[in-house]
């Protein structure tokens, strides 16, 4: 059969196009724009060329804020994908105790993103909060404030608490898509539960747990407020990830050409990722 | 008329949106001329319509640019000359 091709049905994509053009392409524009010049306020710019790439490429500073953000992002990863897997498979199918869990799963999701730093600040306090009292009663010496190895397991721990819901969630719902039959033939063959979980859940969960990585990928390499309010990016600069050091660059030292080039760089970066995700979705599928 | 001085224009960065701008309207003319996008598979087993490859071509000319500026130096004439190799190589096999 002959598809028809109707490209007319494209002008129905204007208003979003508007939308994104305002929101997105116009502040990207303007973001390049000052990524070529040096300005002392004003509006008043001088044209540098492609000198803060340069700078910020062959800068120390940005290689460990980068490589701090790739290790961040890459150990929430492995714990959340998994966690949130083991806790999607431990919830219950069905009754009365699912929109229970449902709700608690859902909870942390529903704090904004400063509030939860805030929370995680004081509850980690190593002389009034929780968390830090407990963890030096018990003799380990725990403080995030002043020790880097403390400061990073409280943001990926508050990092965990907060977003190992969403994959849950999400893992969740692709097992509940899972019909009856496949469990059934499973039983049949006398299947092992690692069996079950490898060649059914897993598989299944393929599509959904493809969407956790990609969001939780772009969130944690975007991560911003949680580990300001929490360490404001210390001890030192051990916990300043490359949006909290861009943001130095921008507001604490009005190194505008700096931060857009950075900005540029940290856009490119985050665009190939996607790009490595979508592709790898779009490929399973055509499969 | 608008005052857009805040965005801060220079002809050089007018210059390089204005040619995105070309090149994504030539693709809308290619595509009213030729519709469907022309898939394919290509060598390195991606399946990707005339739009794919563009977009694959726009990025890695960015990362050969930062390559070049990180690695080389500031004089991008021949990070240029790669990156439409690069994009030509991309429309032909990817």
């Amino acid at each position: 059969m002959n598809k028809t091709l109707n490209n007319r049905a494209w002008f129905m994509v204007l208003p979003v196009l508007l939308l994104v053009a305002f929101n997105a392409i116009i502040p990207l524009m303007t973001v390049v724009n000052y990524s070529v010049q040096e300005t002392f306020g004003n509006n008043l710019f001088f044209f540098e060329g492609f000198k803060w790439y340069e700078q910020v490429l062959t800068s120390s500073r940005f290689h460990a804020s980068l490589t701090r953000q790739i290790i961040f992002t890459l150990v929430i990863l492995a714990i959340e994908i998994p966690l949130g897997v083991a806790v999607a498979l431990a919830m219950p199918r069905s009754g009365p105790w699912v929109p229970v869990c449902l709700v608690l799963m859902a909870l942390p999701l529903l704090i904004p993103w400063n509030v939860v730093g805030a929370m995680w600040n004081i509850f980690a306090l190593p002389d009034i909060g929780l968390l830090g009292y407990v963890i030096n009663a018990i003799g380990i010496d725990y403080n995030f404030t002043r020790q880097p190895g403390s400061a990073w397991f409280t943001v990926v721990l508050m990092d965990v608490w907060h977003w190992t819901s969403l994959v849950v969630l999400l893992a969740y719902a692709g097992l509940r898509s899972i019909p009856d039959a496949y469990y059934q033939a499973a039983r049949i063959d006398s299947a092992s539960a690692w069996s079950v979980f490898r060649y059914i859940q897993l598989p299944k969960m393929r599509r959904v747990l493809t969407i956790a990585v990609l969001l939780r990928f772009i969130d944690s390499f975007m991560i911003y407020t949680e580990p300001f309010v929490l360490t404001g990016g210390g001890p030192g600069n051990t916990t300043t990830f490359l949006s909290i050091d861009l943001v130095k660059a921008a507001l604490g030292e009005f190194n505008l050409g700096i931060a857009a080039a950075m900005s540029v760089i940290y856009f490119l970066m985050t665009l190939l990722a996607c790009w490595c995700f979508y592709t790898l979705m779009t490929r399973g599928d055509e499969q | 008329m608008f005052d857009l001085s805040w965005m801060a224009w220079t002809w050089q960065t007018a210059t390089f949106f204005a040619v995105i701008a070309l090149l994504l309207a030539g693709m809308t003319a290619w595509e009213f001329v030729r519709p469907g996008g022309a898939p394919r598979d290509g060598v390195l087993g991606l399946h990707t319509t005339r739009g794919d490859r563009l977009f694959i071509s726009l990025l890695g000319s960015a990362y050969i640019h930062l390559a070049w500026l990180g690695l080389i130096g500031p004089n991008l004439w021949w990070a240029l000359a790669l990156s439409i190799v690069y994009a030509v190589l991309v429309f032909r096999f990817v």
